[in-house]
């Protein structure tokens, strides 16, 4: 007898119809009259076989993979049997015991082993799967203690720049000023990324966990999630997730009895992939223009409305719940060199099982890309790899055996960034690719350093005139020089790193410059 | 038009929040889907800002227009992931088959078209959004039948309202 059903709720799912197949499975549940449960859960992230939908029964959790509306009947049929499982069997959809699917039975899910698993927004399943262990031990910390804490896990920001985040919460908790901010990066920009969203849509109350305990190590009462507004579905679980931590005393005034208040909102970015770097983050937050500011003053000094402020990625706070419930020491085991921890790696693109991968630091790309990914979507072998976002640059198959770890990446030039990997196959033309990251910096650079606001139209250029083949070589020369001026004089990465992917293109694929 | 009423009402849910400009412009975009010359003024007096700094504001966002557009926003995902799954083809497909470039609206005003830049759905490829529904593996075909969804619901609220 199957208990109860779980359709997922994340963006990638209902963008397939996991909406429309949970309303069929809801009303042949309720003509039956079966009082089977119907739970809306997260995503596992294994997006290639969204919309899996499970059946729990006595043996377990078993799940069908990529759910249409026309597979509901059919499995209707199976629900009331005592051996479901065995009847699923001769279902070409079906999968087994979710449990034992190679693709997360090969994963170290620490900060999404709850995602999936039941309903988001549902308090006592967080707390049953180990949620805001973290945060009871920390309310009897000192904040010096929590602070060490996560020094000794040796977590670095997951957001791109990777600065030690124990480091950054210590400036801003020896900073005397009277009031403090908390501030999570939920922009997300980068192509490629999702991480940030399935946390924030499958586990919601593991950021908001992390975010009071931020406040409670630095000193803090107020914090921000800003979060991009390309994420409607994220923007109301996040909502949802709050008034219920409120509901309950996780957030306002002296949380579960102690002395510790902690309030915290959302606030929507409006399109501006720019407003993913912290200051023009804070900029935005302030209600301006987000022009990304000088540094320093650093923000963990001087950051929203002058006031001392932690600003961490999405991941890094998810993280921090899993640090504070289960020990540095724990978290720290996992990794290489001095990248610890795990990293969620999100596979994009022409790939054929694209999804999110936790692994530790230390696996290689081709493991990622081959093991994981199993090749391209389309069946065509693959041609690029751009890893870390569209400031990132394209890494060649001979250096596919690099171990994701921040020092061996930027040792061959390339950069894990937020951890977004995409595929392109054989006709993909990596002109175009190159162009377009010019272009991107154009759209979206935030226009107050000449190199990047000029430089990348200069670069569009440039590029436009190779590309009718109009005196290449020289136009090459010009384009390096461009590079150049980009790279060592922008203010920020935007336009300090966008010849990174044009560079790289066209040291690995000139062919398609030159013809 | 005078939306002066409905931009004071929304400045007043907002005006105690910090930072409250860029939720006062998420709300009118919400409430009217532009935002109208007057609440330039309106806005600067309300909070303390000059009008330059508010039209500025609104100036450096993709997601605040001060025109009128369609009805119904699609946004077509223009970012690589995407575009390693075809999204350059199905762009150039959704701009004939509605006759309109990116910023512009269907003639019955029932759709605006804007590019948008990841719409993290990129394991599943080419991502489109409309209004706040996003669709994964759009091809040429399911376009259009969103597209005739779009137009089908219309005509049905027409005829219900006659
Ligand atoms: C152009 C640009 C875009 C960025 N976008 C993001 C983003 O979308 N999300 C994010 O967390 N960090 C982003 N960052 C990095 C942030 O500036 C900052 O390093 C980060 O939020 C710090 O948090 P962490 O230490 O937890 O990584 C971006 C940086 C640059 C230069
Ligand atoms: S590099 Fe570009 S985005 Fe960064 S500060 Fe300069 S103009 Fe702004
Ligand atoms: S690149 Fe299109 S959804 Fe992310």
């Amino acid at each position: 007898m199957i208990k109860k059903i779980f359709v997922p709720i994340d963006t990638t799912a209902i963008a397939l119809g996991s909406n429309v197949v949970a309303e069929i499975f809801e009303n042949a549940l309720k003509e039956n009259g079966s009082d089977i449960q119907l739970i809306r859960n997260g995503s596992r992230g294994m997006f290639w076989l969204e919309p899996l939908i499970e059946f729990e029964n006595n043996n377990g959790r078993f799940s069908f993979k990529n759910v249409v509306p026309s597979d509901v009947l059919p499995i209707m049929q199976l629900l009331e049997a005592d051996d479901f499982e065995n009847l699923a069997t001769g279902n070409e959809k079906f999968l087994g015991n979710t449990k034992e699917i190679e693709y997360l039975q090969n994963q170290s899910r620490l900060s999404f082993s709850k995602a999936g698993i039941g309903d988001p927004l549902c308090l006592e399943n967080y707390t049953a799967l180990g949620g805001f262990k973290g945060l009871k031990k920390a309310l009897g910390m000192k904040p010096q203690e929590i602070v060490d804490e996560v020094k000794n896990s040796g977590l670095r920001g997951r957001g791109g720049a990777a600065f030690p985040t124990g480091i950054k919460w210590q400036t801003v908790l020896d900073t005397k000023h009277p009031k403090k901010y908390v501030v999570c990066n939920a922009d997300e920009g980068d192509s490629g990324t999702f991480a940030d969203r399935l946390l924030m849509e499958s586990d919601p109350y593991q950021l908001i966990e992390g975010m009071i305990i931020a406040g409670a190590a630095v000193g803090s009462d107020q914090g921000y999630i800003y979060l991009r507004s390309e994420y409607p579905y994220a923007h109301k679980t996040l909502n949802t997730a709050i008034s219920k931590c409120y509901a309950e005393g996780f957030l306002g005034k002296n949380m579960l009895g102690s002395n510790i208040s902690f309030d915290l909102e959302v606030r929507l970015g409006a399109g501006a992939y720019i407003c993913g770097e912290e200051t023009s983050l804070l900029e935005s937050l302030e209600g301006k223009r987000g022009m990304v500011r000088s540094k320093p003053p650093l923000p963990a000094i001087e950051g929203l409305f002058g006031c001392p402020t932690v600003v961490n990625n999405v991941l890094t706070l998810g993280a921090i719940s899993i640090i504070l419930g289960q020990g540095a020491t724990f978290y720290q085991d996992f990794g290489t060199g001095r990248s610890r921890g795990t990293l969620p790696v999100q596979l994009a693109g022409n790939i054929k099982r694209g999804g999110l991968i936790e692994v530790p630091f230390g696996v290689t790309l081709k493991e990622i890309v081959e093991g994981f990914g199993n090749g391209t979507h389309s069946g065509r072998p693959i041609k690029a790899i751009q890893v870390g976002g569209p400031l990132g640059a394209f890494v060649p198959k001979q250096q596919w055996d690099t171990p994701l770890d921040y020092e061996a990446f930027s040792a061959i030039g390339a950069m894990i960034g937020h951890g977004g990997i995409v595929v392109f196959d054989e006709t993909a033309n990596m002109f175009d690719q190159a162009r377009f990251a010019m272009e991107f910096c154009e759209i979206e650079s935030c226009g107050k350093c000449t190199p990047c606001r000029i430089g990348s139209t200069r670069g569009m250029e440039v590029l436009d005139k190779i590309g009718l083949q109009q005196d290449v070589d020289s136009n090459l020369i010009l384009l390096e020089e461009l590079c150049d001026t980009m790279e060592n004089a922008s203010l920020c990465a935007m336009g300090g790193m966008t010849p990174f992917p044009v560079k790289s293109a066209l040291e690995l694929y000139k062919e398609d410059f030159t013809s | 038009m005078n939306y002066k009423a409905e931009i004071l009402d929304i400045v007043r849910d907002h005006i105690d929040m910090e930072g409250s400009l860029l939720p006062i412009l998420h709300a009118i975009m919400d409430r009217l889907n532009f935002i109208p010359e007057e609440a330039i003024s309106l806005l600067a007096k309300k909070l303390n800002l000059s009008s330059a700094e508010v039209s500025g504001v609104i100036s450096f966002y993709h997601d605040f227009r001060k025109e009128r557009v369609g009805s119904h926003k699609v946004q077509i995902c223009r970012s690589e992931a995407c575009q390693a799954m075809g999204s350059r083809d199905l762009e150039k497909h959704v701009k004939t088959s509605l006759g309109i470039d990116y910023g512009e609206s269907t003639k019955d005003q029932l759709i605006y078209l804007e590019p948008v830049y990841c719409l993290g759905n990129c394991a599943c490829s080419p991502s489109v959004r409309i209004d706040d529904d996003i669709h994964a593996r759009v091809t040429p075909d399911s376009f259009d039948n969103l597209i005739s969804d779009i137009k089908l619901s219309k005509t049905r609220d027409e005829d219900l309202a006659r």
